[in-house]
């Protein structure tokens, strides 16, 4: 029995139990499910080996719901515990592990999946391109990222979840004060969810390169694909510095090692350090491509062309470089001094510029436009002024000297939700609603859209607005309770009551998914938004090759400029199309990951050396397989046209 | 623009609640009693005004082009123009935001200067040093030139300037006292250096702001300013009544929990030094002199559980 007592959960409770139980009862129905509607096959062949950017698009999406439904649940636990002074809903080691996962769970699976989607659903087709440039290591970056979010995510009911927050400072992450397995989770699962977000950059960054269609330079890419290849170019800079930093995050838990050990040498000051330098363009590498779905839809729905086009893509490209400049912010209180604190305020600062040339310039694209409140119209709109609450908070933090009051407590909190959530969640949702009838052949509704993003943003203010105030009377952030003298229970009792009309709001999500899926008409056009890009050229639903034929573009706006100034994007006869073939080795070697990762967590070594073994049999298989693709004959092409026109 | 201008008065409904319910009793950091959390109330309180213009500008263009161009309002047959960039345009939405950014900065450059120096006032008081160097889930804090050390409580004597050596026996902390001033970190491998003032009398909340495990939430201490003299009578109490520190109670008192206050003579200093390693240029200058303790050196414990 030793063997097995490694995997039980350290401070067990009924939540948790009851969580096993309904892992393992839906884990068995979904089992039975595919057995009894025979759905093996179907799931193995479209699915689970698809290569197809806009199936993995919609598999990054189910993940990323499904991972807002697990924060989600962190969250309102962690506002019900706060509700009332000294709550016993959790005790504090329960809150620890909820906001440690919160944290991560929303940011690294939820959050970036969410714009994986968008990137993989949308960037081929708005550059009018079949495929990503290397489709089957876009499904082995899907199937890595999905594999580590799962392993993540049992650590709740096997071991114990990692308790030292989202940012796991040392010493505190160390062996010393965190025994149980939780940290390793944290290391292992982000690293393997990680290297599959490095290979989605390398992926992007050629495909909006190399792939574009005839006529579209650089400057004539719409605004989304602007941002996601911006975006990408950060992954690829900071995501080997998290590479790096986890892995002397292990070495120092299971090898011995004293990067940040309290003796020997170790300084707990580097792992802030290097933490923040992939961090900080984190939180960009998420920003920007919200930027890019809120050009699109704000521009689509005022019916004008973005404004100052060109002064969007150049604040974009200053931002991705500041965005490297600007990590010490995350502890002036560390003690580098005046001088250094001098310098990362001003850089800090300096966003704000670049931040609010943006701003203006969606104000600007409303202006002599003709405006469509539409749901993802009215989330852009929604997101205008309490983003730039947000960044003005941002400016205030970044006052050095100041941030000693603000770091560390719920005034932080407060910030930070408030870019986040009106900055990236309203983008997500807006483009969810504006992309779903591209994705699957209908509308969401429109007005129970609507209720949801103003239940969201009501939820949103009284979420959150009453931290600003506990911030400045002294409320630490990240204390699983209070005491009634301290005066925090009244914004406390706010702040919960608009978690709860935000978790109301989200619900309406899914309810929305639900009803559109039954009663919504499946008699749509392609351009259901009368939209302006290359995207809403092709068929819905887009079949597998994307274009017949490949567009020919001459604006940032190809396919306006073919509805009002008769361009012509699609000119010549089909021609057999080459597509990439399925293949189950990301997934199979993904699979082999997790059992890695699982292993490696829990220092079975055996089970390491085989796996890595099985890891490296897949990519051998991979190099010496001979795959040439196939072809798409033109009799194909000209069947699947008609019937797509007819439909 | 109904729905624009209900979000609009929703919001200012909401702010006014805020600071009315909020008014029956001043926000901590915002009710400095101190020369250093005064500057960093009076940089609050300038960047929250500055920010509100922005704030207000951006509102009201917003809701200026919601009413104006949406369609309702618009002819059936209209058709937004094709509008690129403008040259003056973009110097003004550039130009203002970096004058404001200069000017911010220009202050916070100063603010940090005079926050990391002695306190404004105090310069020619002699600073009272002490060492506040925390444990799971306590504050020990070791006045060296006094000889004495206490547990989760700290006198302070007004008007004088305060000096605070901060280390750590365990996780990152930070060492934040709202009304005195902004937090520091405290951390096992180097000293910071906090400068601290009290202008008045009175009881202040201190505690751990950075979160360091289980019992963080109850990691806190509590500050009584007084008089120098009210100081001196109760260093001398202590030093009477107080028994002294040793190697082995000072073990006892690092190990995981949360002590009451306790007073002690001497200080864990002589035995337990603080880090020495990874100094920083501008706090250590004073250091390296009033630091040299009688205590043996060569030991190496306390550090490590």
């Amino acid at each position: 029995m030793d063997f097995f007592d490694r995997f039980a959960v350290p401070h067990p409770s009924i939540a948790i139990y009851a969580s096993m139980a309904a892992i393992g009862l839906t884990v068995i129905a979904v089992i039975a499910g595919l057995t009894y509607f025979k759905k093996w096959g179907y799931l193995w062949r479209e699915w689970l080996t698809t290569v197809d950017h806009k199936r993995i698009g919609i598999m990054y999406l189910l993940s990323a719901l499904l991972m807002l439904f697990r924060g989600g649940v962190d969250a309102i636990m962690m506002r019900a515990q706060l509700a009332v002074p000294e709550n016993t809903l959790l005790d504090a080691q329960h809150y620890n592990e909820i906001f440690t996962t919160h944290g991560i769970v929303m940011i690294l699976f939820m959050a970036m999946p969410f714009i994986m989607f968008f990137m993989n659903f949308v960037v081929p087709l708005q550059i009018g391109a079949r495929d990503v440039a290397f489709p089957r290591l876009n499904a082995l970056s899907f199937w890595l990222f999905f594999m580590g979010a799962m392993l993540f995510n049992i650590s709740f009911v096997v071991g114990g979840s990692p308790d030292a927050g989202w940012t796991s400072y040392f010493p505190l992450a160390g062996n010393e004060f965190s025994e149980s397995v939780g940290t390793n989770y944290y290391m292992i699962a982000i690293q393997i969810a990680g290297i599959g977000t490095l290979m989605t950059g390398i992926n992007f960054i050629t495909t909006i390169l190399k792939m574009r269609a005839p006529g579209m330079t650089l400057m004539k890419m719409p605004m989304f694909t602007w941002s996601a290849l911006i975006a990408n170019v950060i992954i690829v800079f900071a995501f080997p510095v998290l590479a790096v930093l986890l892995a002397m995050g292990t070495l120092d838990r299971q090898f011995g090692t004293h990067f940040f050990t309290m003796d020997n040498g170790g300084m707990d000051m580097l792992w802030a350090n290097i933490f923040w330098v992939w961090g900080h363009p984190e939180v960009y590498i998420l920003i920007l491509p919200a930027f890019g779905i809120y050009s699109e839809v704000i521009s689509t729905f005022a019916r004008r062309n973005l404004y100052g086009y060109k002064s969007m893509v150049g604040s974009m490209v200053i931002i991705s470089l500041l965005s490297f400049l600007v990590w010490a912010h995350h502890f002036f209180t560390m003690g580098q001094g005046a001088l250094t604190n001098s310098i990362f305020s001003i850089t800090t600062m300096a966003i704000a510029v670049p931040t609010g040339v943006k701003i203006f310039n969606w104000l600007l694209t409303l202006r002599k436009g003709k405006i469509v409140f539409t749901t993802p119209m009215l989330y852009s709109m929604l997101f205008i002024p309490l983003f730039t609450l947000g960044g003005v908070t941002g400016v205030m933090l970044a006052m050095s000297a100041a941030d000693y009051q603000y770091h560390n407590t719920m005034f932080l909190v407060a910030h930070f939700h408030n870019v986040i959530i009106p900055g990236v969640v309203y983008a997500m949702l807006a483009g969810l609603h504006y992309y779903w009838p591209k994705m699957f052949g209908f509308m969401l509704n429109e007005k129970i859209g609507k209720w949801t993003a103003w239940l969201l943003s009501i939820g949103f203010i009284f979420a959150f607005m009453p931290m600003y105030v506990s911030g400045l009377d002294g409320q630490a952030r990240r204390m699983y309770t209070y005491s009634e003298a301290s005066g925090f229970s009244l914004m406390n009792m706010i702040s919960f009551v608009g978690a709860a009309i935000m978790a109301i709001g989200f619900v309406l999500i899914v309810y929305n998914i639900y009803y559109s899926t039954r009663y919504e008409s499946r008699d749509i056009s392609n351009d259901p938004w009368d939209a302006r890009t290359l995207e809403w050229s092709t068929h819905t639903p887009v079949p597998e090759y994307n274009f017949a034929i490949l567009p020919d573009v001459r604006s940032n706006e190809a396919l306006w400029d073919a509805k009002k100034n008769g361009h012509v994007l699609f000119k010549g006869d089909y021609e057999k199309i080459h597509m990439p073939n399925n293949s189950g080795i990301p997934f199979i070697m993904s699979c082999i990951f997790f059992v890695w990762g699982f292993s490696f967590i829990f220092s079975l070594w055996i089970p390491v050396i085989v796996t890595t073994i099985g890891i490296f049999v897949c990519m051998a298989l991979r190099s010496f397989e001979q795959d040439h693709g196939r072809y798409i004959t033109v009799k194909e092409i000209e069947e699947t046209e008609t019937n797509l026109r007819g439909a | 623009m109904h729905k624009k201008g209900i979000k609009a008065a929703l919001l200012s409904v909401f702010f006014t609640i805020i600071t009315v319910l909020a008014g029956c009793e001043p926000l901590l950091v915002l009710d400095p009693k101190g020369p250093q959390a005064e500057r960093q109330a009076s940089d609050i309180l300038l960047s929250i005004g500055l920010m509100a213009i922005i704030v207000i500008v951006v509102f009201a263009l917003l809701v200026y082009m919601l009413v104006k161009y949406r369609a309702s309002k618009q002819r059936a047959d209209y058709e937004p123009p094709h509008i690129e960039g403008n040259l003056w345009v973009e110097v003004i939405m550039v130009g203002i935001p970096v004058i404001i950014v200069a000017f911010l900065s220009y202050v916070s450059v100063q603010s940090n200067y005079i926050v990391e120096a002695k306190p404004k006032g105090y310069e020619d008081t002699k600073p009272l040093v002490v060492y506040a160097s925390s444990s799971n889930w306590k504050w020990h804090f070791s006045y060296p030139e006094e000889g004495i050390e206490t547990v989760n409580y700290l006198y302070i004597p007004t008007d004088r300037a305060l000096e605070f050596r901060l280390y750590s026996h365990g996780p990152i902390t930070s060492f934040w006292i709202p009304q005195l001033g902004g937090q520091k970190y405290a951390m096992a491998d180097m000293v910071t250096t906090l400068h601290l003032a009290a202008d008045v009398p009175g009881e202040f909340m201190g505690r751990n702001a950075n979160f360091s495990g289980k019992g963080f939430a109850e990691n806190t201490f509590n500050v009584t300013a007084m008089s120098q003299k009210d100081f001196d009578d109760w260093v001398k109490e202590v030093k009477e009544t107080a028994k002294p520190i040793t190697e082995k109670k000072f073990e006892e008192l690092l190990e995981p929990g949360h002590l009451g206050q306790q007073t002690y003579t001497g200080t864990h200093l002589e035995f337990s030094p603080p880090p020495s390693g990874h100094e920083h240029g501008e706090e250590s200058s004073e250091t390296s002199e009033s630091d040299t303790h009688t205590g043996s050196h060569t030991e190496h414990e306390g550090m490590s559980h």
